[in-house]
C-alpha cells in the first residue's frame, strides 16, 4: 500500500535557509544542504525548498544549492519559488531537483503547466495553490504573490484545470489555517482531493501529530507539509510517524 | 567504471552521485566507446516513452544499449529506463522499446490517484543477487505507466498499488527498477550497491580471463 508522506519545507533566500513570520524579520537559519541532510536522516519522505530570493543572483545560487542537495540526500525534493519559464524548470531539474513547483506563474500563464508537463513529464510538475475561504462565495479563492493578491478564481475549479493541463501533483496551502497550528484545513483539503485524480499535499496549520492523522483521513490528503513546527523542533518527524503508525496509517 | 547513459532524459546527476557515494566511479556519457568499455551501465529515464526512444535513436545510443546488453555486462534500467527495456508501451500512442525483455508497458487505470507517487513496499519473488540482504521495505515510485512482463521468472519484485505492480525485473545481465533507487533511502542504496557489486564481479571475471 502506498504510504502517506511527511514533507518538511525549507525557505531559502540567497542560498541560506531563513526563518521568519510571513517573510518579515528573516533570520539566517543555516545551510540548506545540511538541513536537508538532517531531515533525510530524521525520516522525511520528501523535501520542499521554497526559493524566496528576490534577485537574479539569489535564483542562480539556488541552482547550486540544488546540485549540492542532490548529491547529499537520498529522498526526492521539490524546488519552487519564482519559477516562471520552461527554461527555469529545466535548469533546476538538470541540477538534480526531482520536481519543480509553480504558483503565481501558473495562474498568469496556465500554458506553462502544460509546457512543463509535456517537456519533463507530469510527475515533475507540482502546482502550488494558495487558497482562502471567500465568505461571499461560500467557497475558496485562489491567491497569488505569496498570498497577497486575490485572483477572483475559484480554487476547486483551478485545481481541476491544472490537472487537465498536466500537473502531476497539487501543493495546497490553506491561508486560513497557515500559522495557526490548529490543524490543517480539512474541508478545503478534502474538497480539492475529491475533485482531482492527482496527489494532493496539504499545507498550512500543522501543530501536533494528530493533525497529520486528520488530514490523511478526513482531509484525504496524500501528503502533509509543514515548516515552522519542524524547524523550531516543536515536533519531530519521528513523533508524527509513530503516532500515524499507532493509528494504522501506512507510513514509511 | 559505471556508465550513466546520457540520452538527454533522466536525473543523471542524482544517479551518478549515488554511485559515487557507494564508492564506484560514475561517468555520465553519451559516448559509445566509453559506454561499451564500462563495467556496468545504468539507463536512467524520466519523461515519456516515445520521446525517450526517439532520443535514443537520434543519438545513436539505441544500438549502443543493445550492444552493451549483448556484452553480458550488467545493465540497469531505472524508472522509464526500466520500461524501455521491454517491447512496447502505450504511452501517447504505441511505441516500440528495446525489446531486451518480453512484455509491455500499460497505463494505470482505475479510481485511484495517478501517478503512483510516493513510498511503497517491495515484495520479493524468487531470489537474485540483486536482492541479497535487502529488506522488503519502502522505495520511492513515481510513474503513470507500469510494466507487464511476459515471463514470471523475470519478475523479481512487485509492490501493491490497487494491484500488483512490477517493481524489479531481471534476467541474466539485464535488470530494471521501476522506482528510483537513488531516491529511496537506505533500501534504495543497498539495491544500487548490489547492482554495482555485480558490475565489479563481472569485471573481475573478465580480468581473470
Amino acid at each position: 500500500m502506498l504510504a502517506k508522506r511527511i514533507i518538511p519545507c525549507l525557505d531559502v533566500k540567497d542560498g541560506r535557509v531563513v526563518k521568519g513570520v510571513n517573510f518579515v524579520n528573516l533570520r539566517d537559519a543555516g545551510d540548506p544542504v545540511e538541513l536537508a541532510a538532517i531531515y533525510d536522516r530524521e525520516g522525511a519522505d520528501e523535501l520542499v525548498f521554497l526559493d524566496i530570493s528576490a534577485s537574479y543572483e539569489g535564483r542562480a545560487t539556488m541552482v547550486e544549492v540544488v546540485k549540492r542537495t542532490a548529491g547529499e540526500i537520498s529522498i526526492p525534493f521539490t524546488v519552487g519559488g519564482g519559477i516562471s519559464s520552461v527554461e527555469d524548470m529545466k535548469r533546476l531539474l538538470r541540477a538534480g531537483a526531482d520536481k519543480i513547483g509553480i504558483n503565481t506563474a501558473a495562474v498568469k500563464q496556465p500554458q506553462l503547466v502544460a509546457d512543463g508537463a509535456m517537456k519533463f513529464g507530469s510527475q515533475c510538475v507540482v502546482v502550488a495553490i494558495d487558497a482562502k475561504y471567500n465568505e461571499s462565495w461560500g467557497e475558496w479563492e485562489v491567491y497569488t504573490h505569496g498570498g497577497r493578491n486575490a485572483t477572483g478564481i475559484k480554487a476547486l475549479e483551478w485545481a481541476r484545470r491544472v490537472e487537465e493541463l498536466g500537473a502531476g501533483e497539487i501543493l495546497l496551502t490553506s491561508m486560513d489555517a497557515d500559522g495557526t497550528k490548529d490543524g490543517f484545513d480539512l474541508r478545503l483539503t478534502r474538497a480539492v482531493s475529491e475533485q482531482v485524480g492527482i496527489p494532493v499535499i496539504a499545507s498550512g496549520g500543522a501543530g501536533k501529530p494528530s493533525d497529520f492523522y486528520d488530514v490523511f483521513t478526513g482531509g484525504k490528503a496524500d501528503a502533509g507539509l509543514a515548516a515552522t513546527i519542524f524547524h523550531y523542533k516543536e515536533l519531530t518527524i519521528q513523533e508524527v510517524k509513530e503516532d500515524l503508525k499507532r493509528k494504522g496509517v501506512e507510513i514509511r | 567504471m559505471i556508465a550513466i547513459i546520457d540520452y538527454g532524459m533522466g536525473n543523471l546527476h542524482s544517479v551518478s552521485k549515488a554511485v559515487e557515494r557507494l564508492g564506484f566511479t560514475a561517468v555520465v556519457t553519451s559516448c559509445e566507446r566509453e559506454i561499451l568499455a564500462a563495467d556496468g551501465a545504468i539507463l536512467p529515464g524520466v519523461g515519456a516513452f516515445g520521446d525517450a526512444m526517439a532520443e535514443l535513436k537520434a543519438t545513436g545510443l539505441l544500438e549502443t544499449v543493445r550492444g552493451f546488453a549483448r556484452s553480458g555486462k550488467p545493465l540497469l534500467g531505472i524508472c522509464l529506463g526500466m520500461q524501455l527495456l521491454f517491447e512496447e508501451s502505450e504511452e501517447h500512442g504505441v511505441h516500440q522499446g528495446l525489446a531486451l525483455l518480453p512484455g509491455r508497458v500499460v497505463r494505470f487505470r482505475g479510481p485511484f490517484k495517478i501517478p503512483h507517487m510516493g513510498w511503497n513496499r517491495l515484495k520479493f519473488h524468487g531470489s537474485s543477487p540483486l536482492l541479497q540482504g535487502v529488506e522488503e521495505g519502502h522505495v520511492y515510485f513515481v510513474h503513470s505507466y507500469h510494466v507487464l512482463p511476459d515471463h514470471p521468472a523475470d519478475l523479481l519484485a512487485t509492490t501493491d498499488y490497487h494491484q500488483p505492480v512490477t517493481a524489479i525485473v531481471g534476467r541474466g545481465n539485464v535488470f530494471g527498477m521501476q522506482f528510483h533507487p537513488e531516491k529511496s533511502g537506505v533500501i534504495g542504496m543497498k539495491l544500487l550497491k548490489n547492482f554495482l557489486s555485480l558490475c565489479r564481479e563481472s569485471r573481475n571475471i573478465a580480468n581473470s580471463r
